[in-house]
């Protein structure tokens, strides 16, 4: 039986996918979301670029919020262009800018065809991991007109203040491949000159044993000084510092390897273990590489720089607007600030009604009103019409940057491969010297060139390859999982320190609250229809916050015509609606005429709005706020076995709420940023280790003072403190999944400990009754080494199973 | 048997060959970025087929004219 489906039109837009209201911006047939997706489109048209529509449906991003048309001609300031370009001569410059918006094949594609635009623009490269995008053009195009160029077709540059300060982290891999290489050429051609010994055709090829012999030795020289020199380095610092890492053993090993199958080699009385020696080096940094996966696009190491702009707009003595770099913004400067614009230094507002949003810099969810006379904080951002404001204090001198600068401590958690490894590996080396000590005893009397070859075999056998590669593979393994889930930490060790944290401190706003979305309810008498729609249409015109929700709240009712209307900003607003008097705004306006209200306490117009209609008390809209989907199952599941902290830079409103989820001695409301780090220092000293989760500036110095400091944003693009991992808001809900897993990796690491632990006794007893043929040794290492990663690998994928992380 | 000389020779000479073209790939920045080549080398692709198919439905379109 044919199935008869409704099939709803939706009207998408063409270029970046959202539903469209209506057909009101179209061309050509295509609907449009709004006219800046519309003028993308007719750019492209124009240029012949609509292929870029074909290699994916709606590639677009929205245009709709953002602000298009802006100026750039700051960017060609000598002091910025000179840091911004990475390559001048007469005829071309190089340049590349960071594109947060690069998601795409098609976005690739229309990046690289920028020189169809603008025939000056010789060459685009796309670096999609990146999200770079890297320009060859000629002279005669400034710099601000390729930004303009990319702005029109939807992809604005990234242009923040570290964008200046360029850094360089690729060469480390480069090594690191290199090494790789050659350990792997000379692995591969050192087996193939020693497969006569395998089989044992010593008569017919004898006479060509030297000549091979010959050529290994020559192979072997840059394995042992070129590839396996970080370990021997590595195993010196250790020393150094009177400590037995894992590298002090392994070059131990390495070192017996290559002087015995010299001796051998040069003596005549042996093959040698040329072959094992090379897929030693060979495995050891392929586990590096595996273990050095790194999220490019993603900085951990982001500060406050990153978060202001490169420019602002000064408004000159004569009136006129001026887009400086904002190094060159002074104090008694006056500076316009727009919708969404960040305020780049302490300052008075001199004109219009500054609305500032600190949520990212103290955690208060609410925006602060402030009029004229009134001083702002650097890092705020305002919210609402255009402001004019006097510079009071310089970028580098104001609160924001004075905060960074006195408490982020960076962690130094580089150069070592994990705390537990290198506990394993101190017992380890102390066994293998007792091993080869007591084979020194038990054939002393059968001569020196037995001892030499009885120890040398131990040390041999029991190199700790496997053990080597266990924690890189297991530990590589979870962060690729992690990524996979959108939780992104900085290096391996990361998930050592999360198996360890038995602490877990939340902020709320923004990382257990959700930031977009401030919910809304309304307390009183019900309101009718009739009602709602005089309400809905007083605050329309109100430039306040709490106004515009509750103007979203509303939205289903009805219009009005407002008769007059009048704003007084810090207490509310009277309106005339359909002839009937509306008041709203803070209690003290709206109980002058009536008083029985049963709420006694004295908010300010902040966080509740009081409503009256024709003087009748109706009740009171309260700001509520959201949490995130599933944040009540993670904190029960978090606090299950681990104490569970929530710190809140905001007032107490919301204690009812979160008492019902913790303890409330666990709670602490009005947190400054110091105050935060404090309580993690207060941990410390109580032995406990901490895992914060913060989102923003305000969490900055806790979160570099935990042992595991996890940044949460909704767009991971966007400016996040630094810290040790990054979660995406979504994943939030994984958290105790994330938790789980990294105790289990460790455990997957201790068990594939016990495994190689096999097969270096196995190998030892061997070596201990003098029979360790290079055949044997041969077998023995790759076998042992690839078990051990077949181990690490499926049983972290088995864990992440069990935890319900996606694989 | 002396020809072995000559086959391990010539071996070492060409597995050289590939290290020396392995290190000059990673030393120019070939290892940088090992994703967006795989999607650029498709466009090449796409747009040549766009272009056939731009030629053929013209070539369509000429043969309707021809045929009216």
């Amino acid at each position: 039986m044919p199935q008869i489906v409704d099939v709803e039109e939706k009207l998408i837009c063409f270029h970046c996918g959202e539903l469209c209201s209506d057909r009101s911006i179209a061309k050509e047939e295509k609907v449009f979301c709004c006219e800046g997706c519309k003028l993308v489109y007719e750019v492209l048209n124009e240029n012949n670029l609509c292929t870029y529509y074909d290699l994916n449906t709606a590639p677009g991003v929205t245009k709709n919020a953002k602000s298009s048309g802006k100026r750039y001609d700051y960017l060609d300031d000598p002091d910025i262009s000179e840091k911004l370009v990475e390559f001048k001569n007469d005829q071309l410059f190089k340049i590349s800018f960071f594109i947060p918006e690069i998601h795409c094949s098609s976005c690739i594609w229309l990046l690289e065809n920028l020189y169809k635009v603008d025939s000056r623009i010789i060459e685009s490269r796309v670096d999609f991991p990146a999200k770079k995008v890297f320009i060859k053009a000629n002279t005669s195009i400034k710099i601000s007109e390729i930004v303009s160029i990319l702005d029109l077709i939807g992809y604005e540059p990234r242009l923040s203040l570290d964008e200046l300060e360029k850094k360089d982290t690729k060469s480390f891999n480069k090594s690191l491949y290199i090494k790789v290489g050659v350990a792997g050429f000379a692995f591969g051609n050192i087996m193939m000159l020693s497969f006569p010994e395998y089989l044992s055709v010593k008569d017919d090829v004898k006479s060509f044993g030297i000549f091979f012999q010959l050529i290994m030795i020559l192979l072997s020289l840059p394995v042992l000084f070129y590839c396996s020199a970080d370990y021997f380095i590595s195993a010196w610092k250790g020393l150094k510092q009177k400590f037995i890492n894992i590298d002090f053993p392994l070059s131990l090993g390495i070192f017996a390897l290559w002087g015995r199958s010299i001796f051998e080699i040069t003596t005549g009385s042996g093959p040698g273990y040329m072959d094992s020696f090379a897929g030693l080096i060979f495995f050891l940094l392929l586990g590096k590489v595996f273990q050095n996966k790194t999220y490019e696009y993603f900085n951990f190491e982001r500060n406050y720089k990153s978060y202001f702009p490169i420019s602002i707009t000064k408004k000159l003595k004569n009136g006129e607007e001026q887009i400086i770099p904002l190094s060159k913004i002074a104090v008694k400067d006056r500076i316009l600030i727009r919708n969404n614009e960040i305020i780049p230094a302490d300052s008075i507002v001199i004109d219009g009604q500054a609305n500032v949003d600190y949520s990212f810099v103290t955690g208060e969810s609410l925006p602060q009103f402030k009029t004229k006379g009134e001083k702002v904080f650097a890092g705020g951002k305002q919210i609402g019409g255009l402001i004019e404001l006097e510079i009071i204090k310089e970028v580098s001198q104001s609160y924001l940057t004075r905060l960074w600068n006195d408490f982020i401590v960076s962690k130094n958690r580089e150069n070592r491969l994990t705390k537990f490894s290198n506990l394993v590996s101190k017992y380890f080396t102390l066994a293998i010297l007792l091993l080869a000590f007591s084979a020194v005893i038990i054939w002393w009397e059968s001569g020196l060139y037995n001892v030499i070859s009885v120890v040398t075999a131990v040390l041999i056998v029991a190199c700790p390859c496997a053990l080597a590669l266990s924690a890189p593979f297991a530990l590589g393994n979870t962060l690729r999982l992690f990524g996979r889930n959108n939780f992104y930490i900085k290096n391996i060790n990361v998930v050592e320190d999360l198996s360890h944290v038995d602490s877990v401190v939340f902020d709320k706003t923004g990382t257990l609250t959700e930031n977009q979305e401030i919910g809304i309810i309304f307390e009183g008498m019900e309101l009718t229809d009739h009602e709602s729609a005089l309400i809905k249409s007083a605050v329309k015109n109100s430039l306040h916050p709490l106004s515009k929700i509750i103007y979203r709240y509303l939205s289903q009712s009805a219009e009005l015509k407002v008769d007059s209307f009048d704003e007084k900003p810090g207490s509310g607003g009277r309106a005339l609606v359909d002839g009937s008097e509306v008041l709203y705004g803070s209690r003290s306006l709206v109980d002058k005429i009536e008083k029985n209200g049963e709420d006694k306490d004295e908010t300010p117009w902040g966080s509740k709005v009081y409503i009256s209609i024709d003087s009748i008390y109706k009740g009171c809209f309260r700001v509520k706020n959201k949490y995130r989907e599933g944040i009540e199952e993670v904190i029960r599941e978090t606090s299950a076995k681990k104490e569970v902290y929530i710190l809140s830079g905001d007032n107490s409103s919301e204690m009812e709420n979160l008492s019902k989820l913790i303890d409330p001695k666990r709670i602490r409301f009005n947190q400054s940023p110091s105050d935060k780090m404090e309580f993690v220092d207060e941990m410390h000293k109580l032995n406990r280790k901490v895992l914060m989760i913060g989102d923003g500036l305000n969490d900055a110095a806790a979160l570099s003072k935990a042992e595991v400091g996890i940044s949460l944003s909704d767009d991971l693009m966007n400016f996040t403190p630094a810290s040790d991992a990054l979660i995406h808001g979504s994943s939030l809900k994984l958290l105790p999944g994330f938790i789980k897993q990294a105790v289990s990796t460790m455990n997957v690491v201790k068990w594939s400990f016990v495994i190689s632990s096999i097969y270096n006794i196995a190998g030892i007893s061997v070596a201990l009754s003098g029979n360790l043929s290079p055949l044997f040794a041969a077998i023995l290492m790759p076998v042992s080494s690839i078990s051990v990663v077949i181990f690490t690998t499926l049983g972290t994928f088995y864990t992440a199973k069990k935890h319900k992380l996606s694989i | 048997m002396s020809a072995i000389y000559i086959l391990i020779g010539a071996s070492l000479v060409v597995a050289t060959g590939f290290l020396i073209a392995f290190l000059w790939a990673v030393k120019s920045g070939q290892m940088d970025d090992r994703y967006t080549p795989s999607v650029r080398m498709l466009f090449d692709d796409e747009i040549k087929i766009s272009k056939k198919q731009n030629d053929s439905s013209l070539s369509n379109e000429q043969e309707k004219k021809e045929l009216n």
